[in-house]
């Protein structure tokens, strides 16, 4: 069963502030940030019902508190090597806006780090290329102790529309060809 | 479109009022006679007018009050009911549903009526009345000729007015039960002319105590009108419970004023006065009445007394004002007016989407139970077992109560459909009747809500095709009456409704030779009848030589099974050629729960729909080397095509050394799915799948275990289809007859 590690920090900051916190999480080597808004919580990993014939990102679906939630591989949609569960792996539930309804979604990443604080003025736009994953995925790069931390797309990366067009068949054609770049 | 609470009430209410016209006029064509249907629908436009009026939706009262005299007329045995008069009546009710449904659209209502006054005048033709347009706004006030006038009586004087005068005193409750005053006033202009109004303010406290929600007001009404008592007393119907009003018909006696007078609160002098400045009373009437009055106190004290306890009805009799016959009819309405309130107060209107709440919650509880049953167990503590079993009996009946809040009646889905065959019969030139039974299954709201569009499609189909014309019958040596049924009942778990009609059948020979023509058969296959009757379910398929407007042009009957199967139901078709075509559909009680089997294959947990399961096996090595090899088993003689649910889901992983196999079923075809294990039956509320897996076939759902874990819920149709194809794709020759593949999918060539 899927226990909650921390309550979502979200709720404690007052709502007038402009969102300038992100949730950074490590996937292999690099770190990327989430904005805070979108996170729900963090789970633990474990208690996932593999759904068959779906592509491999999707590594499937689970209970939390009653309701049925798909989880991803964010590593696999990235076109990477899949993320190998250890100690520290954590699902990340998002929340998602498909057709106008809000569906929460695992997001399964290699550890979580922390809240951080990144300021407009400190998110550089994304390169047009240098970058291993797809453009549209990246809002920004933000600087963080004189370090570079993705800013991802939240609607772009966790596009249900979209990942759900992605059949079983499809999906291994960019994980042929990784980075082009 | 958020329309005021009480403008929603009032839409609803009045849909379901004209639903319950439209059913008595329809029935009143069987037995014109039958005084209560007519009462039925009589009370249905007048309801509806009257609370039109409130709102001040003028067009709808304008509309309705005509059709309401008409009503009156035919109820008075002025006219009798005829068939082209209830026609007439129905559109009319169509149209004032049209009206209403400008009014939910959140649109003003358009003052030119097209079609209104076109209804009218042919209502009017019909009934043989002036139905004049405007008897309800007379402008000028005519002398009062109505019965309830009583004839001036010697040593009486009657005051010399022509007006009506109406003594209201609204309650406190009034504006918190959602009435304007105003409302009432403006409805009662409809009926004729106010002339004058008073305000009485006395009941009004200090400001300081003002309660702003409570209405502290008085009215004097003056009014000149044609209509009766209970015309105008209708008007206060929705307030009669908690107001005081009093009617006083013109050329009333004056001691009815004084009556009048002194039963109301206020100062005489002050009332008096009103009453002469309403025009009610001259001067001189109200000093000679008062005075009479004092007079006859102080002479009879004793009879004083004995005239307060007289019921008013009686006093009213006595003083002649109403026929004793009047007034046992109005205790009648009132009697079956609070008979109808009563019964009305048995139900409870509640927000669909709350009673889903709950469900989900009790669904949630159910999950809970299961949960901390198999801790205890596993605890071993058997006390502590048998209390939570205890509570998972009660969890579940508490669920099937609430599952229960959900279910309606089909009848008010069958009872549309008299509408339908009545009007497409005339349209088609068949003379059908509709026969109902089983009205009173009850099954899901939602599967109710869904299930309409397909019904229809059969109806009509089977009208169209299926129905000959009545000469045709005849010749048939059939009745040239046509009897179409709506069948519902219940069947192990699930319901079925059946559409069936005497008409001619299918032809088998004609649905085969269409097949192939659309290559949908390749030639020279044996087909069972089934089999042949289920083609007319594909696509596309059509076998009307010309295209009405009905149906015909091959859309309809595939859409019907699509949607019945959306519902996790299944068509059947049976047909006789010559004797007549029964549908049948099957579908499921609820869509929130479903009674399944669980089956575990490479640790995953799936559920299977029990009522698609027929059989468990054992697939011991030696059968399983069989069914590896030639791709079906031999079950009692009958073949069996095998599914490795491993391989259609493409699980990589090692099969275990025992398997087992269970025997499922879709319409008439069977097939064994090969899974690891049985872990056997569950009752498990479904949760729907999210859009990510949209494009998954063979999964319909998910559950959650008690155990917390997700299990998924195999879709068996989905399943043999997807076999199907891949068979298809792979180019496997299955030495199969096509006798035992895939009846549904009769489009696959078999070598």
């Amino acid at each position: 069963m899927a226990t909650p590690l921390s309550i979502e920090a979200a709720s404690h900051e007052p709502e007038t502030e402009e969102q300038h916190q992100y949730l950074s999480f490590r996937l292999g080597d690099e770190t990327y940030a989430l904005g805070i808004l979108g996170v729900k919580e963090i789970i633990e990993y474990g208690g996932l019902t593999a759904v068959p014939m779906m592509p491999s990102f999707v590594r499937g679906v689970l209970n939390l508190r009653g309701r049925v939630v798909p989880v991803i591989d964010l590593s696999l949609r990235f076109a990477r090597q899949p993320t190998v569960p250890s100690r520290r792996t954590c699902i990340v539930i998002v929340e998602v806006m498909v057709s106008e309804n809000r569906q929460d979604l695992g997001v399964m990443v290699d550890a979580v780090n922390q809240v951080i604080e990144i300021l407009p003025a400190d998110i550089a736009p994304s390169p047009a290329f240098g970058t291993n994953i797809r453009t549209e995925f990246i809002d920004g790069m933000g600087k963080v102790d004189g370090k570079f931390v993705i800013v991802l797309n939240v609607e772009k990366v966790f596009s249900i529309e979209e990942m759900a067009l992605i059949g079983p068949l499809h999906e291994a054609l960019p994980s042929l060809q990784p980075a082009a770049h | 479109m958020s329309l005021d609470p009480a403008i929603q009430t009032f839409l609803t209410e009045s849909t379901e009022l004209l639903e319950a016209m439209e059913a008595s006029l329809l029935r009143l064509e069987d037995t014109p006679d039958d005084a209560d249907l007519l009462n039925a629908v009589f009370r249905a436009a007048h309801t509806i007018k009257g609370s039109a009026g409130l709102f001040g939706f003028d067009p709808i009262v304008a509309f309705t009050h005509e059709v309401e005299s008409a009503l009156d007329r035919i109820r008075a045995g002025k006219v009798a009911f005829s068939a082209d008069l209830g026609a007439c009546l129905l559109r009319c009710g169509d149209h004032m549903r049209a009206l209403l449904e400008h009014v939910r659209g959140g649109e003003t209502l358009p003052n030119a009526d097209v079609d209104g006054p076109a209804l009218l005048a042919e209502l009017q033709r019909l009934t043989g009345a002036s139905v004049a347009p405007s008897q309800h706004s007379l402008p000028t006030p005519q002398p009062a000729t109505t019965e309830q006038t009583a004839a001036p009586e010697a040593g009486e004087s009657t005051a010399a007015t022509d007006l009506w005068h109406i003594s209201l005193r609204f309650g406190t409750e009034v504006l918190r039960n959602g009435m304007d005053p105003l409302s009432f006033l403006r409805y009662l202009n409809t009926l004729g002319d106010i002339a004058h109004v008073t305000t009485l303010l006395d009941a009004m406290p200090e400001l300081a105590q003002v309660d702003p929600e409570c209405c502290y007001l008085g009215l004097e009404i003056a009014f000149s009108s044609q209509a009766d008592k209970a015309t105008i007393e209708n008007v206060f119907e929705f307030v009669r419970d908690d107001c005081r009003i009093q009617i006083i018909p013109p050329r009333s006696k004056v001691s009815a004023y004084i009556d009048l007078i002194e039963a109301l609160p206020e100062a005489t002098e002050r009332l008096g006065e009103i009453l002469v400045r309403t025009g009610a009373l001259t001067q001189s009437e109200l000093g000679a009445g008062l005075q009479r009055q004092e007079q006859e106190r102080s002479a009879d004290c004793s009879g004083d007394a004995a005239a307060s306890a007289t019921p008013l009805g009686a006093i009213l009799v006595q003083q002649g004002a109403v026929e004793s016959s009047v007034v046992s009819a109005a205790l009648d309405k009132q009697r079956q007016t609070r008979d109808r309130k009563s019964e009305e107060n048995r139900s409870v209107r509640v927000d669909a989407d709350k009673l889903d709440q709950l469900i989900d919650l009790v669904g949630e509880l159910v999950i809970a139970g299961a949960g901390s049953q198999l801790l205890a167990r596993r605890a071993g503590q058997n006390e502590l077992v048998e209390s939570l079993s205890t509570l998972a009996r009660l969890v579940e009946e508490v669920r099937d109560r609430s599952l229960g809040l959900r279910m309606v009646q089909i009848g008010g889905t069958f009872q549309r459909f008299q509408r339908v065959v009545r009007e497409v019969s005339r349209e088609l030139g068949k003379d059908v009747t509709l026969a109902i039974s089983g009205a009173e299954t009850e099954l899901d709201k939602s599967v109710v809500e869904r299930i309409g569009d397909p019904l229809m499609h059969l109806v009509r189909n089977a009208m169209d095709h299926g129905i000959e014309s009545p000469d045709v019958r005849v010749k048939a040596g059939k009745a040239a009456r046509a009897t179409l049924s709506l069948h519902a009942y219940h069947d192990s778990g699930s319901i079925v409704i059946e559409v069936s009609d005497d008409g001619a059948g299918l032809n088998r020979d004609r649905i085969l030779s269409k097949a192939m023509e659309r290559g949908l058969v390749v030639q020279g296959t044996a087909l069972s009848d089934a089999e042949v009757f289920n083609l007319i379910f594909e696509p596309g398929f059509s076998t009307a030589d010309k295209l009405s407007n009905l149906s015909g042009r091959g859309v309809g009957m595939d859409v019907v099974r699509r949607n019945v199967e959306a519902l996790r139901g299944t068509v059947q078709l049976e047909s006789q050629l010559g004797k007549g075509t029964v549908v049948r559909i099957r579908l499921p009680l609820t869509l929130a729960i479903i009674d399944g089997f669980l089956v575990d294959v490479a640790h995953s947990h799936y559920v299977i729909p029990l009522d698609m399961m027929v059989e468990c096996l054992e697939c011991g090595s030696e059968t399983r080397t069989v069914a590896r090899r030639q791709g079906y088993i031999d079950l009692r003689g009958e073949v069996l095509p095998v599914l490795w649910l491993r391989d259609l889901f493409d699980i990589e992983s090692d099969s275990p050394a025992r398997e087992n196999i269970v025997v499922i079923q879709f319409g008439a075809q069977k097939a064994g799915l090969v899974v690891d294990a049985l872990l056997g039956e569950a009752q498990t509320v479904i949760k729907p799948l999210s859009k990510l897996f949209a494009r998954v076939k063979g999964i319909s759902g998910s559950s959650i275990l008690g155990s917390g874990d997700v299990a998924l819920i195999l879709d068996v149709p989905g399943l043999m289809q997807c076999a199907t194809e891949r068979a298809h794709q792979e180019q496997i020759s299955i030495r199969v007859t096509s006798a035992t593949l895939d009846d549904t999918a009769p489009a696959v060539k078999t070598s």
